[in-house]
């Protein structure tokens, strides 16, 4: 049995390779912005236009917007819905899942078509599925913690201190 | 799961208050909203019915400090306590990093507690996740009313402690946050462990942060 949920990190180049493809597509698709957020809502990166809302807020959604209808899917006896779109007046998102770990969040409006921001999103997806299986076979290949512990081996005074009253 | 971002500098760590209805999960949270400086914390999300209960979550992300030049950002989220509710409670738990199970003090809760307890301990499974191995925190809420049973029921019924199995941590340790008491220590041929406790009063915010404070660096530790 595992344990917990275990620990992983985004280096930066990791990163930069993930914005990449995030700039590419929206060059591509005309949308306004993309996001990447993980399975437990935590964004990992955004790009395009700046965002009018609290990204933190929007990621733990979307996190838990992935689930309920990974939930939903499993009742009407799918394995999951890899993707997802909401539809609204003048701003809309599509949603797709990436590697089962995290979630690629695309906004558009009148500009463009969902019909082009799925052609494209399917691209960047096998992209994207690519870096992070790189990224995880590595932090397997350290055995799980070895890099969390590489930043804060020996932490413990300070971690002390930092909740010292 | 917590999350590294050496882009971002920070460290990511996912918090969950579980326990059962009107215990004083969401109330926990609003009041770390409300103490904590607004420069240190983000937008709390609330995903409640319109009487107040919560039908999904509430969400609120805090900055609990800078180790080694990283910030340390814990999401701390509520799970709903209606039973009714178990399919979303399930769902918050993924990726959790550290536990606080808040408990009602009140005699006639006890059941509500327990049932809420199992509850944990069997969505936990569902995961794969050991709730004896990660950080783990009890909140007795309520401490503050007429008919709060004694800590000594409550702990009887909900933190009655698991075996020790793994013959390293087979040593007495005592609580750094209740004098006296012990975290690990044999009893009768058995190594024996429970979660640290807390009282509180999560209305006038007595026992909040100790509370926070306490799980929040239990899950720094196992990083270190």
């Amino acid at each position: 049995m595992e344990t917990g949920a275990g620990t992983w990190s985004l280096d930066e180049s990791d990163y930069h390779k993930i914005t990449e493809h995030l700039n590419g597509l929206l060059v591509e698709s005309n949308a306004r912005c993309a996001l990447l957020v993980d399975r437990t809502g935590q964004l990992l990166a955004n790009v395009g236009d700046q965002l009018s809302f609290d990204p933190t807020a929007f990621a733990s959604l979307t996190a838990a917007d992935f689930s309920a209808n990974d939930q939903l899917a499993k009742m009407i006896g799918e394995p999951e819905f890899a993707s997802l779109f909401h539809q609204g007046e003048k701003e809309s998102m599509y949603l797709a899942d990436v590697a089962r770990k995290v979630i690629l969040v695309v906004l558009f409006d009148q500009r463009t078509t969902v019909g082009m921001v799925r052609l494209r999103v399917k691209q960047t997806v096998t992209d994207l599925t690519q870096v992070f299986e790189e990224m995880f076979s590595r932090s397997r290949g350290q055995e799980g913690d070895a890099q969390a512990g590489g930043l804060l081996a020996g932490a413990d005074d300070e971690i002390d201190q930092l909740f010292a009253d | 799961m917590s999350m590294i971002n050496y882009a971002s500098r920070e460290i990511n760590c996912k918090l969950v208050y579980y326990g059962p209805g009107l215990g004083g999960k969401t109330t926990n949270l609003e009041h770390v909203y409300g103490k904590v400086n607004p420069d240190a914390r983000g937008k709390m999300v609330s995903l409640a019915t319109e009487t107040e209960r919560t039908l999904f979550f509430d969400f609120l992300p805090v900055d609990l400090g800078t180790i080694r030049g990283f910030k340390t950002r814990f999401h701390l989220y509520t799970v709903p306590g209606q039973v009714y509710y178990n399919a979303s409670r399930k769902l918050i738990l993924k990726g959790v990093d550290g536990v606080v199970f808040v408990a009602d003090s009140q005699v006639e809760r006890m059941e509500a507690n327990i049932e809420a307890m199992q509850n944990l301990y069997d969505n936990m499974a569902e995961y794969g996740y050991d709730l004896t191995k990660i950080p783990f925190v009890v909140q007795y809420n309520k401490r503050d009313l007429p008919n709060a049973s004694p800590v000594s029921d409550l702990e009887e019924q909900l933190n009655p402690g698991w075996p020790v199995e793994d013959a390293e941590r087979q040593q007495a340790t005592p609580d750094p946050y209740v004098e006296g008491r012990m975290l690990i220590e044999h009893v009768d041929g058995t190594w024996i462990e429970r979660a640290p406790y807390f009282e509180s009063v999560a209305i006038t915010g007595d026992g909040v942060f100790e509370t926070l404070r306490a799980v929040a660096k239990s899950v720094l530790k196992t990083l270190s």
